[in-house]
């Protein structure tokens, strides 16, 4: 693997990085090796068929959508630090983080966490999911057997519970609304290694 | 670990014949018929044969000669006919676990027995249970074991399992020894070791009885392995401490010091690591045997066992844990030797595995009943019995919360509470602690009798009375939290998202769960013990993504053939006609192994709800939802069962998305090189401008290469039409299979699934045969019907498959020739 030094020498900006996402030197070790790994060809950039590589994914039903969450709008590659960036919103939330509202909400925090799931429904980016939106959602989780018509049942009533202001569509405050009981820090990290 | 020795030392200091002497004597009297009958008996024979003959006899009474086997077979019989007779009435199963019943069938028949006989001629035996019912209840736990399950939570097994049972055994030795100074039990003959001894065999987790009992009550997977794992695990630690206080209690007090002490703690550490290493030993060997099987297949099967078994005697010769080494024989050879053997031998192995299992757990269970009736081993003393039985379960309790609350600092997913009580409740004992505690020798210990009896006590009150409440404690539980937090839709789907996505970001970050160990072990798996351990067809099939491409291939195989089947013949295939076939949704439900509806893992309570929600609307969608929501890896149900030979149900659903997957895949795609939107369900084929940029296509050409391959089409004209860019709206050449058709009216309206995935129908492969250049035809389909162009498969897939270490590359080839 290489002494960690060597490796975070290659990487640009790596206090930046631990800044802002959180993750200590060694993680972002860890993930440096991983994005070698899948950038087979060296580019130091990924595209969407070197996250396809990924057996795992195929078998995911959601898998497509999160490999483009990795892509922001336009871009065709995800270089290591946008990588990172996303990653990092999977970091189980720091509990000692003193509320300081001049600072930036850090990324992993509950409302960062929230957000990044929200984009995963809304891909048009419009600030709301529509209807149209969570039939596709519903359509890839749910098993071949559902008909459409259920769907389509499942996907009013879903919005009839959570959407407050009544426009046939669940903005990012009423999605947040609806899962508020939810214990996001603990359905949203996983444990990074070092 | 001595068990076997401690007996035949013990018989032969008593009756000061040789120990092979007693070791014949002990195999032939293993049903422990009366010594007084036995005695006469073989007199009798001598005298028979001595008899002089007036006549040829046509038919002798051959009893005496062959009365041993036949009692053996006549007993395994009864005992599996009691199993015939209780599960006519299905009520009674599902309240009163299949053990408890069985313990009291042999009540009864112990009753008759002893009626008869006025003296119990029938008991189980310390030997035959450690030495013939044993065995192959853990080879069969260890061999079906669900083994990244295992190993995932193997750091908790093993806390609950050594530090559990010690503070277990520790406190009610303590415990007990403080009541009987407190003179709460009355007099008897007993001290500080004796009843650590006592302690330490009570105090184990039984695996039988809780193979037993969870059997039927649907835990989730987690909770699962961690109280069935624990059973297995703590018999390193019971052993020991058996052997040490057994050991002690003969020392004497005085000679205990601290070399002896710190002698015991070595012991531990040589029995425990010494046995699992004697079961990867025999692991390692019946891995390799199977490797060079392949001409013998028929007695392919019978290595396993012989092995097992061989693991778990010779462990037991030298006083390691038995039990470990069988299960880690079992647990270490399952994966190659599923690989390596035929699939005939698989299912053979499995399926007379859980026959020998389940026969000898049924065996145990009917034989604990029909050894208690028998006055002559019980003494009673309430206050023993009782106060051993509360010490049991409460120290269990608190040593299930108090460990649970210390590993839930270092768990990435917490054990909560209910889980917590079930574990605590599901700390059954069994036969395991009778068998123990009947090797106790009786002039070291006054109080053996007394011990029996508690023993028995505490066996039948933990498998019956915790194995009939423990589905009632479970539902219990779980509706009072529901009935607290009801869950809206949106949390619903919106938890399972967050399930698939963890999963996903795991997959992408390379962290598997929190495994670091695990990726490393995979690697030197791969590289090393994959050529070493498996036969070359076998290192092919392991990977997952084939296997599925593989079953999906036999399913449109089957569904092909079914329809040709329905319409009379396959001679449909030549009709040119679009084929009128009506995939609908009916006849592919049979394919899909049929949703049981047994409780999902943990959600009992959701069941409850959705039948109480039954009147209101709501009932529609959430149950939908509940029902058909598709399982995050880490919530599929558990595997292991001793009765049922399981296919994973899950495959059905990951073949579903995975098809779906490539579908999307397939077509963003082909929407990215001409250019086009992504398509959605029912339109287009607009003829549209090319394309896009060229640099593009040669990735896109191999990774559409690949789709197309692992789709199940390989269509080599198809594919020099893409590399060539011609500029013929490749559209057209596109087989319209793949683009979605215009709707035609004399086709019947596709299905659901049609739709999404358009069925391999022939007819729609009689549009592709123009295409074909080649005459080898690479069709999945028309190659699966063919054993013969199985090598056909292989091949692409081997050059598909890139043979490197993170198995990622799958999708990523050089283009196909």
């Amino acid at each position: 693997m290489g002494s960690t030094n060597s490796t975070l020498s290659k990487i640009p900006n790596v206090e930046e990085l631990v800044q802002e996402t959180g993750f200590t030197p060694a993680h972002i070790v860890r993930l440096y090796d991983r994005f070698e790994a899948l950038d087979k060809e060296k580019t130091g950039h990924l595209r969407p068929q070197d996250f396809g590589a990924i057996n795992r994914l195929a078998i995911n039903p959601i898998g497509d959508r999160i490999i483009g969450a990795f892509f922001s709008p336009g871009q065709e590659t995800v270089d290591f630090h946008s990588f990172v960036r996303i990653l990092a919103h999977f970091r189980p939330a720091d509990k000692k983080r003193p509320k300081d509202p001049s600072m930036p909400e850090p990324v992993n925090s509950r409302t960062s966490k929230l957000k990044f799931a929200f984009q995963l429904y809304d891909q048009d980016k419009d600030g709301k999911i529509s209807r149209a939106e969570l039939l596709q959602v519903l359509r890839s989780m749910l098993e071949m057997q559902v008909t459409e018509e259920q769907l389509e049942s499942i996907a009013d009533r879903t919005i009839q519970e959570a959407d407050l202001d009544t426009d046939d569509a669940i903005s990012f405050e009423e999605f947040r609304k609806s899962l508020e009981k939810v214990n996001i820090d603990h359905k949203m990290s996983i444990r990074f290694l070092r | 670990m001595g068990r076997s020795l401690s007996i035949i030392k013990r018989c032969s200091t008593l009756t000061s014949l040789s120990t092979r002497q007693v070791l014949q004597a002990l195999v032939l009297s293993h049903l422990d018929c009366c010594s007084v009958v036995w005695s006469e008996e073989s007199q009798g024979t001598g005298n028979a044969t001595e008899h002089t003959i007036t006549t040829l006899p046509i038919v002798i009474w051959k009893w005496e000669e062959i009365h041993f086997p036949y009692l053996v077979a006549l007993w395994v019989l009864v005992s599996w006919l009691c199993k015939l007779v209780f599960q006519q009435n299905p009520c009674l199963t599902s309240v009163i676990p299949e053990s408890g019943l069985l313990i009291c069938i042999g009540w009864v028949l112990g009753g008759i027995i002893y009626g008869a006989d006025k003296v119990q001629t029938f008991r189980l035996q310390p030997f035959t249970f450690f030495f013939y019912l044993l065995p192959q209840i853990v080879l069969d736990a260890g061999y079906s074991m669900p083994n990244k399950l295992f190993f995932g939570n193997l750091g908790a097994i093993l806390v609950y399992a050594v530090i559990g049972t010690c503070w277990n055994a520790a406190t009610l030795g303590l415990a007990l020894w403080g009541c009987w100074l407190g003179g709460a039990m009355g007099d008897i003959d007993t001290g500080l070791l004796q009843l650590l001894l006592f302690g330490s065999l009570i105090a184990a987790v039984d695996p039988v009885a809780v193979i037993a009992v969870f059997e039927e009550v649907h835990v989730n997977e987690v909770l699962y392995i961690l109280v069935f794992g624990e059973s297995l695990l703590n018999d390193g630690v019971t052993v020991v401490l058996f052997n040490v206080f057994n050991a002690f209690v003969s020392l004497g007090g005085a000679q205990i010091d601290a070399v002896e002490i710190i002698k015991g703690i070595i012991s531990f550490f040589v029995v425990a690591v010494g046995g699992s290493l004697v079961g990867v030993v025999f692991a390692l060997l019946i891995t390799l045997l199977t490797r060079c099987t392949k001409n013998i297949q028929i007695i392919e099967p019978g290595f396993i066992f012989v092995l097992g078994y061989l693991s778990y005697l010779t462990a037991e010769m030298l006083s390691l844990s038995a039990i470990l080494s069988c299960t880690f024989c079992g647990v270490c050879c399952q994966k190659y030797i599923n690989a390596n053997m035929d699939e005939r031998s698989v299912s053979t192995v499995r399926y007379t595995m859980k026959v020998f299992a389940n026969g000898s757990e049924t065996i145990i269970f009917v034989f604990l009943g029909i050894s208690a009736i028998d006055p002559s081993i019980w003494v009673w003393n309430t206050a023993f019995i009782l106060l051993t039985l509360l010490f049991i379960f409460v120290f269990r309790f608190i040593g299930v919360f108090l460990l649970t609350w210390i590993l839930n600092q270092y768990r990435l997913v917490p054990l909560d509470f209910i889980d917590q009580v079930v574990m605590g409740y599901g700390g059954l004992r069994g036969a395991v602690a009778y068998g123990l505690v009947l090797l106790l020798d009786e002039n070291t210990y006054k109080e053996k009798k007394l011990m029996v009896s508690t023993t028995f006590i505490v066996v039948y009150f933990t498998v019956m009375l915790q194995g009939i409440t423990m589905k009632p404690l479970v539902t219990w539980l779980k509706v009072k939290r529901a009935a607290v937090a009801e869950r809206t839709l949106a949390e619903k789907l919106q938890n399972r998202t967050f399930d698939h996505m963890l999963v996903a970001i795991e997959d992408i970050s390379g962290q598997i769960g929190d495994n670091y160990m695990r990726d490393k072990w995979n690697n030197f798996e791969e590289k090393w013990l994959y050529w070493l351990l498996m036969t070359p067809f076998a290192r092919k099939s392991c990977d997952p993504i084939f296997n599925i491409f593989h079953k999906l291939n036999i399913k449109d195989a089957t569904s092909y053939v079914k329809e040709g089947e329905r319409r009379g013949s396959l001679a449909f295939v030549r009709n040119e006609s679009k084929a009128d076939v009506d995939f609908n949704k009916n006849e592919y439900v049979s394919f899909f192994p049929s949703r049981r509806d047994s409780v999902p893992s943990v959600c009992l309570d959701m069941h409850e709800q959705d039948l109480k929600m039954r009147e209101s609307e709501d009932f529609d969608a959430h149950h939908v939802l509940q029902q058909h929501l598709y399982k995050g890896r880490k919530q599929h149900r558990h595997r292991y069962s001793q009765k049922h030979l399981e296919v994973s149900k899950d495959e059905h659903e990951v073949q579903e998305i995975f098809q779906r997957t490539m579908r999307s895949r397939l077509e963003s795609f082909k929407s990215a090189k001409m250019g086009v939107a992504p398509p959605k369900i029912s339109k287009h084929l607009k003829k549209d401008q090319p394309q896009k940029v060229r640099e593009d296509c040669t990735q896109c050409d191999n990774m559409y290469v690949v789709y197309l391959t692992l789709s199940g089409i390989v269509n080599p004209a198809f594919m020099a039409e893409m590399d060539t860019m011609d500029p013929m709206p490749p559209m057209q050449q596109i087989p319209s299979w793949l683009a979605e058709a215009e709707v035609d009216s004399s086709t019947v309206a596709p299905s659901q699934r049609a739709q999404l995935r358009l069925p391999w129908t022939p007819s729609n492969l009689r549009r592709l045969a123009p295409l074909r250049l080649s005459t080898h035809s690479n069709d999945s389909f028309l190659l699966a019907d063919s054993p013969a162009t199985q090598e056909g498969i292989s091949e692409i897939i081997g050059h598909v498959n890139l043979p490197s270490k993170s198995m990622d590359s799958v999708y990523l080839t050089k283009p196909i020739p």
